[in-house]
């Protein structure tokens, strides 16, 4: 085994774009969770955002374009969910599952004709001198526009949720729906807008998947990232700046595990494969061992369903 | 003068029920007005279309002397028409300016806000700390919040709706002190209660609903409780005989109970000590979260704690769980009807089967005896006159009141040696009040222990033969309920002079 050949700087800049999907989607159901709205449909709807993503980004042959109907279609999927959970009051947990299920299915039978083909380039940034520090340059100044656009929409979603009146309003709702109710707040139209950023956010993730982190197109190819993103909302227990070191951790396993793959490390790739996903459930353990704290953050009304009674 | 708001011929009809018919009545700018009625008599839904949460189906409402239909709450709210909410309202994990700013429809920056709080306040004697998180609020002090969230926007009428429920005698005297401040400042009142020796304190004028209909109108002054209550009723009432107290042997005996609460927002128990004789019916009063829920859980078995720290007619049960306290003979009614002390969903057989099925031997190896369950379950409904179709209803299917006599019935049927009740009568309407308690002093003169937990005081004091304040979970030395004053209890409530159970 030759350890020597994984370069640190190499090591970040891949993890970070490794992240960058599940970040997207976990900052979307954040924000859908905040509102009191568990949608367990996160993998779905991510998937259908890479098909489309890339569909449409090979069809015009901009990946800018790919990203933005990805997002759309995340959205519009979601609305399926929106529906039948917020007018129709279905369980949010089985329709979660419902729609991941048809994520995938409906992904597949899109993408059927999409398999084997390369989308446009999505090129790295170059800024001259800056990209060209050593170090620096790289892991500061030379990524794609996707993984600032991340880190800017991160902070964006923190000002939203504690500086702004419409993040108090949302966090409210997810508090306690009566209350809200009861003050005149439209509860159920602040979730459907949730949702919907829900699924546009992790249509994006989705589309980042099959435009830059793979870049083709496979069936299946999320392979359980929007689940992660859903762990990683409790991860964080619902703050957007811990959940970059939520994706940003689960993101430099995976990619120091696949690192290690290529080192020719003599343990069976199927052991290094796991180690991402055990290293969530160890860390869900973890924080999941303060009960107090947990609770304190959750919102309240998470996974309830409003029904108005006036 | 025209008055400040004139309601006439209001209805609102739900399905298969007309909550309000025809009502109306006028309110004088500066004039505190009750509104009278017992649980369904239509109270909450005329107060939610004054606050524009329902629109009515008929009827005219004149604000001013104009016309007056607000569609939602924040036009109610810009008319000048606000609102004091039972429950419901506040959010715990937010801090008391973030729930003040969510009342408003303008809120300022947020220090900006604190300052406003701070000023208005002090301005009428309710301290607040802007900076709180909710949660950790005792009920006076939330109250506080909802009332300060009204007064920063210059409200002409302000609606309250039942708002000493959760409050200790001192609180409302703090109450009552800022009502007559704002009344004298010509902001109207609307005040919602049961309590009908407040209304006689605080009120001007009373309108009385029955079953959607306005009964009558009174000045509370010139009335005794007793003559507005069966306004309300509409027949006569009768009031609990009290037999002589005569203590039994100890049957419940509770020494140095702990027990760490697992709510974020709850009170850990603290060294409760006590013991509960046959024929005996102890009160325990206390303003709610101060442990009530935490001791309800840790008597029924829910929690487990350490063996020794209860024992059941000698026999150490604290590790032991509800079925096995249901065996010995200790049995419990929690506070909440709904989710804790019946199963919504299910049918009321079901229900029965739920508590009795270990004493009552509703089960034969494993397997549910129906006939016996539902005979149990029809037994209860007929002799605790239980109003419902059949025993096959769903529990949420019956109203508060028939639900508590169910809840209530159900344990005291499978004749306990100690019963422990949470909020016996919480929500129920005046005539199911009384006859639960009657049921509960019935069970202690036939021998048993009766543990009442409550937070009305009136409650206590009709039925108690001892009593004790549980604050901050702790729980006072036990005393007789005779020649104890309600404003001995209020200050032992809010926490002053707790004098710890002598070891």
């Amino acid at each position: 085994m030759d350890l020597s050949s994984i370069s640190p700087v190499t090591l970040i800049v891949s993890l970070m774009a490794a992240s960058t999907p599940i970040l997207l989607a976990a900052l979307g159901e954040l924000i859908v969770e905040k509102s009191g709205v568990l949608n367990l449909g996160v993998e779905g709807m991510m998937i259908i955002g890479a098909v489309c993503g890339f569909i449409a980004a090979v069809t015009t042959g901009s990946p800018w374009l790919g990203f933005l109907f990805g997002a759309i279609c995340g959205a519009a999927v979601s609305m399926i969910f929106a529906v039948l959970t917020q007018y129709l009051m279905a369980n949010q947990v089985a329709t979660g599952l419902g729609l991941t299920m048809f994520g995938l299915g409906l992904a597949s039978l899109l993408g059927h004709s999409y398999t084997g083909i390369n989308p446009p380039l999505f090129s790295q940034i170059h800024i001259p001198v800056l990209s060209d520090l050593p170090v620096v340059g790289r892991i500061v100044f030379g990524h794609d526009p996707m993984i600032y656009f991340s880190l800017a929409l991160t902070f964006a979603i923190w000002y939203f949720l504690t500086r702004t009146r419409g993040g108090l309003v949302l966090r409210a709702v997810g508090e306690s729906h009566d209350a809200a109710h009861a003050l005149g707040y439209k509860v159920i139209r602040i979730r459907m807008l949730a949702i919907a950023f829900g699924g546009a956010c992790a249509g994006l993730g989705g589309a980042y998947l099959s435009l830059v982190r793979v870049p083709q197109w496979a069936e299946g190819m999320t392979a359980g990232a929007g689940w992660i993103a859903l762990a990683i909302v409790v991860f964080a227990s619902w703050k957007p700046g811990r959940a970059i070191i939520g994706a940003y951790l689960f993101g430099g396993v995976t990619v120091l595990q696949l690192n290690l793959q290529a080192a020719g490390l003599a343990i069976s790739p199927a052991y290094l494969s796991m180690t991402p996903y055990l290293a969530t459930i160890i860390v869900l353990v973890i924080m999941a061992s303060d009960k107090k704290r947990q609770s304190l953050n959750a919102p309240a009304s998470l996974g309830k369903t409003f029904f108005a009674s006036t | 003068m025209t008055p400040l708001l004139h309601l006439s011929g209001l209805t609102k009809a739900y399905p298969g029920v007309v909550a309000n018919d025809n009502v109306g009545f006028e309110i004088a700018p500066g004039e505190v007005h009750a509104l009278l009625g017992e649980n369904g008599a239509g109270k909450s839904t005329l107060v939610k279309m004054i606050y524009g949460l329902v629109r009515p189906d008929s009827g005219e409402m004149r604000l001013h002397g104009q016309a007056f239909a607000p569609h939602e709450p924040r036009a109610a709210r810009a008319a000048g028409v606000a609102m004091v909410f039972q429950h419901f309202s506040l959010f715990e994990a937010l801090s008391v300016a973030e729930n003040i700013a969510l009342g408003m429809d303008d809120a300022p920056e947020t220090d900006a806000l604190s300052d406003e709080i701070r000023t208005v306040s002090k301005k009428y004697g309710l301290t607040l700390d802007p900076d709180r998180m909710v949660g950790d609020l005792s009920a006076g002090e939330r109250q506080r919040v909802e009332i300060v969230r009204c007064l920063l926007q210059n409200p002409k009428l302000l609606v309250m709706d039942e708002p000493t429920s959760v409050l200790t005698p001192q609180e409302v005297d703090v109450l009552f002190e800022t009502l007559r401040r704002l009344r004298d400042e010509g902001t109207s009142i609307l005040y919602i209660s049961h309590k009908l020796e407040e209304i006689r304190t605080i009120c001007d004028n009373a309108t009385i609903l029955r079953l959607g209909k306005v009964v009558g109108t009174c000045v509370p002054a010139e009335e005794t409780p007793r003559t507005m209550a069966e306004m309300m009723v509409g027949t006569e009432l009768k009031s609990p005989t009290k037999r002589p107290y005569q203590p039994g042997p100890v049957l419940l005996d509770v020494k140095n109970l702990q027990l760490p609460s697992k709510d974020p927002f709850g009170t850990s128990l603290r060294d409760v000590t006590f013991s509960l004789h046959a024929g005996e019916v102890l009160g325990v009063a206390g303003v709610a979260g101060n442990g009530q829920d935490e001791l309800l859980l840790a008597l029924s078995g829910e929690e487990l704690t350490q063996n020794a720290a209860i024992t059941l007619k000698g026999a150490a049960i604290g590790n032991k769980g509800p079925n096995h306290r249901r065996l010995q003979g200790l049995l419990a009614a929690p506070e909440e009807r709904l989710g804790h002390a019946a199963a919504p969903d299910m049918s009321l057989t079901e229900n029965a089967l739920l508590t009795g099925h270990a004493r009552q031997r509703l089960t034969n190896k494993g397997f549910v005896k129906w006939q016996a369950t539902q005979n149990f379950a029809r037994a209860i409904i007929e002799k605790f006159d239980v109003r419902t179709p059949g025993a096959s209803h769903a529990a949420k299917s019956l109203s508060g009141g028939n639900l508590q006599k169910f809840v209530i019935g159900r344990e005291i049927m499978q004749r306990p040696d100690v019963l422990v009740v949470n909020q016996p009568t919480w929500g129920v309407d005046a005539s199911a009040a009384a006859f639960i308690r009657e049921a509960l002093l019935e069970l202690a003169e036939q021998g048993a222990g009766v543990l009442v937990i409550s937070q009305d005081l009136d409650e206590l004091m009709e039925i108690s033969d001892t009593f004790a304040v549980l604050s901050e979970g702790r729980l006072s030395r036990v005393r007789s309920a005779s020649g104890v004053t309600i404003e001995e209890i209020g200050l032992l409530m809010g926490g002053t002079e707790v004098d710890h159970a002598a070891a």
